[in-house]
């Protein structure tokens, strides 16, 4: 194995910094970490939900997109309005891949872009009239919405429109819940805020729409929160789960619906995959609710059992059986996978650089495929990430919070890495550069990568990634022209 | 004075501050008993927070409003 030692990983931190000014160093140094399994916290060692630094490449996201993107937007029979100047509504109209079955148009919408489209003189009058026309307007011709939700952009919050005043007069109007979501971009210091609004607001308008009203329980539901159902993901968790003897009342918030977020303080457990994005209402619903929560990992074989087995844990005898004989049912065909895999990707090595849950979470499926992730880093993750990190990574990997553009190359350069998984923001320069890459946000395009049918999808994708034999023939432009330089200079 | 929120673990209380997303365990709490609860309470990571002595609450988790006495945010 080629990994670094400590020593040099601390060695190439350093070297990579070097090119900051003094008081840029400072702050960047905070968030670049050499993993030590031993440490109970990651407090002392890693500076995570802080503003970027002027001046360096961030990958972060805003709030908007944190809330209209990866909260709201998945919800099928609901139509999100991205109140605002109409290009943050037309780049986030399902861009993530969040499939959902329905008619889009008739009783989905998730595809389609519903937006204000503020002009000046929205601006200088407010847009508060446009907003409530367009919601009369929204029902008129498409009666079977269950309901709105209004998606702040920038301006709302800048000029003081009285987005929460027309929801509740509008609401009454047509009878279905309008929310007023406050995510201005400018909110927070990076998309991560917006989830914790975007919670906040289906705390106050939606969960206890529903309280008191008749709902025919069984002692086995539970609902799936934090899937947003990329590539089908969820419903390849899901068909697990409702193997083992369980039943999903909830998908939030991919494929899922209004309907179902209402009665979701029914079910007897909150099965959490995504932390970051969903831990706000899991934590509001224990309180409220009394019901518990359950992190869970459905990526690659082992750690989808070990994830079986906890989520059996809290039921009875039928659900453990039920849990058993489901792992027993997929081992001898994902053995076959890995004895197919195994031997083209072992020993390969894996950069990692996400948001959300998977920088952590899909380290398993790679090791099940023997190979080995030596770096990782989320773009907006905070502390208590980092905390469940240290201890998935191996000892003296290099971890790196909200990296800049500069970082990435220079690590990359260094270690080499065999594979790397990252945004599309990355992917063209890691490709110019003769690296196989996977843009990880939304599965390049394929998945699902959950659950077991999941993995046999990730496993031969991570193959025909690692394996193309283009990567050898390409030269990165610049290294083109330097060669060409000297060939005249000689 | 921040909105905390105590959740129960097997290993104990958990320390949960919504607004920064710190999650601790709680090492120590000054009083623990269903009449008085609450008072000083210390983390994990080195934070004291203080909780205005009161009744145990029925059930956990539950929100409270602390006052940060010492240590890290």
């Amino acid at each position: 194995m080629a990994a670094l030692t400590r020593e040099e990983t601390q060695a190439l931190i350093e070297e990579v910094l070097e090119v900051y000014p003094e008081k840029a160093k400072k702050d960047r140094a905070k968030h670049l970490m050499v993993n030590d399994k031993e440490l109970e916290s990651s407090k002392k060692c890693i500076t995570s939900n802080r503003k970027s630094l002027p001046g360096v490449m961030t990958m972060r996201g805003c709030a908007y997109a944190g809330s209209k993107g990866v909260v709201w937007g998945p919800i099928k029979d609901m139509i999100s309005i991205s109140h605002g100047p109409i290009g943050c509504g037309q780049y986030a109209r399902g861009g993530r891949r969040n499939y959902y079955v329905g008619t889009t148009g008739v009783d989905t919408f998730c595809e389609m872009n519903f937006t204000s489209d503020f002009q000046e003189k929205d601006i200088v009058f407010g847009g508060d009239k446009k907003l409530a026309k367009l919601i009369g307007e929204i029902e008129m011709l498409f009666p079977l919405n269950k309901g709105i939700s209004i998606q702040s952009e920038c301006p709302i919050g800048l000029i003081g429109d009285d987005i929460e005043a027309v929801a509740k007069k509008t609401a009454a109007e047509i009878g279905k819940p309008v929310v007023p979501v406050r995510c201005e971009g400018f909110r927070g210091v990076s998309q991560s805020l917006g989830h914790h609004i975007a919670n906040d607001s289906v705390r106050d308008w939606i969960l206890s729409n529903r309280d008191n009203q008749p709902f025919e329980k069984t002692p086995y539901d539970v609902a799936i929160l934090g899937d947003y159902n990329i590539g089908g993901d969820a419903w390849s968790s899901r068909i697990l789960l409702e193997e083992m003897g369980l039943r999903v009342v909830a998908q939030w918030s991919g494929d899922g619906t209004l309907a179902e977020m209402e009665n979701t303080p029914n079910v007897k457990l909150n099965l959490l995959h995504c932390y970051r994005s969903m831990n706000y209402i899991s934590r509001h619903m224990e309180e409220k609710y009394g019901i518990p929560w359950l992190e869970y990992n459905f990526f690659g074989p082992t750690k989808i059992a070990e994830s079986l087995r906890a989520i059996a844990a809290h039921f009875d005898e039928h659900i453990k059986e039920g849990a058993e004989r489901v792992i027993e049912k997929y081992t001898a065909p994902m053995n076959e996978i890995i004895a197919k895999f195994k031997p083209r990707l072992q020993g390969k090595k894996v950069m990692l650089y996400v948001g959300g849950l998977r920088p952590r979470h899909v380290i398993g499926a790679y090791e099940d495929l023997g190979m080995e992730v030596i770096g990782t880093g989320y773009e907006f993750a905070h502390n208590d990430d980092y905390d469940r990190t240290i201890k998935d990574m191996g000892d003296a990997t290099l971890i790196f919070d909200d990296a800049t553009g500069h970082e990435l190359d220079e690590f990359v350069k260094v270690m080499k890495p065999d594979l790397i998984g990252s945004g599309i923001k990355e992917k063209y320069v890691f490709h110019k550069m003769g690296f196989p890459f996977r843009q990880m946000h939304s599965w390049d395009y394929s998945g699902p990568y959950h659950g077991y049918d999941g993995f046999a999808v990730f496993a031969k994708d991570m193959d025909l990634t690692l394996n193309n034999p283009c990567w050898k023939m390409i030269k990165a432009p610049w290294d083109k022209q330097e060669a060409e330089a000297e060939k005249k200079a000689a | 004075m921040a909105n905390i929120m105590i959740r129960k673990s097997d290993k104990g209380y958990v320390f949960y501050l919504p607004k920064r997303d710190i999650e601790d365990s709680i090492t120590s709490m000054e009083f623990d008993t269903p009449e008085k609860w609450g008072g000083e309470i210390k983390l994990g990571n080195g934070g004291v927070y203080f909780i205005e002595p009161q009744a145990a609450p029925a059930r956990l988790p539950y929100s409270v409003r602390a006052r940060r006495v010492d240590g890290v945010e």
